[in-house]
């Protein structure tokens, strides 16, 4: 038999659970919306606001450090997921002591892009 | 997706051809929808379709590394830095009339120039190789990782400098330099530590 059989064969389950997670949704909802009974108003389809009538738009304050934390995290992702690989081979003979020395360089060089952010202070909770 | 349940496994060599066929469509159309689509947080979402489903092409060429990578890269943290950007800029909810750019004709050509670049680059490299789809599984996480780690330890180390540009770039653009303060020495100063470039 094939060797990649196995292989489709794990990620055809996979696809299975996850369409029959879809199915599940969909039917939950599609059946509550064939069953409960529909009629809107004006005041019910306003805004709940605490029970006073909503005034002008919705908004919302950001601040532009939450854009530096969620950048900080792309860049630590592509960091991380090169550990992934890094950890299948790592014990393997023909690796070992230099693949360690060449993940930490790896490492090293983005802990200074992070001593850079903590040293101007972005890490700072305020 | 085919499921033709079977004892020995559920797609056979042929059957994961129809299905990359057919999540290819599925992919093509929602790319099209997110560069099409008047709704600016609607284009980000159909993104995830689009990346989600070329995860799934991944997962049927037994790419199986690159595949969890374009999940946890590309679906988990690129389209929400979009997200942030779209909230950040406070983008409109709802319908934007003004979405059509003048520049997309430019942006069409350069889109259609870069494709072809990448389409042409890839078939000169790869003209007569073939993935043996029924052979062993070519692109797990073990045979990366020995790759990485005996041919190409130079690159995977010039990425780190590369990430790091990216980030000490960001931090520049973010913010403008300021000049840190310690308490102790600023407070025998004169001048009050800066506290405008804090946003």
């Amino acid at each position: 038999m094939h060797i990649a059989a196995g292989y489709f064969h794990t990620y055809a389950v996979v696809g299975l659970v996850a369409a029959v997670g879809v199915l599940f949704v969909t039917m939950a909802f599609g059946v509550g919306r064939l069953l409960r009974p529909v009629a809107p108003t004006h005041e019910k389809l306003l805004t709940y606001e605490c029970g006073v009538d909503p005034v002008g738009e919705g908004w919302a304050h950001t601040q532009i450090r939450y854009y530096i934390y969620s950048f900080l995290y792309v860049i630590f992702a592509v960091d991380v997921i090169y550990l992934f690989p890094w950890a299948t081979v790592f014990a393997t003979p023909g690796f070992g002591g230099a693949t360690l020395v060449e993940m930490a360089i790896f490492l090293g060089v983005l802990a200074v892009g992070l001593l850079h952010a903590a040293r101007r202070g972005l890490l700072r909770w305020v | 997706m085919s499921l033709a349940a079977g004892p020995p496994g559920f797609l056979s060599p042929a059957g994961v051809e129809i299905a990359f066929l057919l999540v290819g469509i599925a992919t093509l159309a929602a790319a099209l929808v997110t560069v099409t689509t008047k709704q600016l947080v609607h284009a980000a979402l159909w993104l995830v379709v689009t990346l989600g489903g070329l995860a799934i092409e991944y997962l049927l060429l037994t790419a199986e590394f690159i595949a969890w990578v374009q999940v946890l890269i590309y679906v988990g943290s690129v389209v929400v830095l979009l997200l942030f950007g779209l909230m950040l800029t406070k983008a409109p909810i709802g319908r934007s009339p003004d979405a059509d750019s003048g520049n997309r004709w430019a942006a069409l050509t350069v889109a259609i120039a870069a494709a072809a670049t990448l389409v042409w680059v890839v078939v000169d490299a790869f003209r007569s190789t073939w993935i043996d789809l029924s052979g062993a599984v070519q692109g797990s996480t073990k045979v990366t990782g020995a790759s990485l780690f005996r041919n190409w330890v130079l690159p995977f180390e010039a990425l780190s400098v590369l990430l790091l540009a990216a980030l000490v770039g960001a931090i520049v653009l973010a913010r403008p330099p300021v000049t840190r303060h310690r308490p102790s020495k600023d407070a025998l100063r004169a001048t009050p530590p800066r506290h405008g470039a804090r946003s």
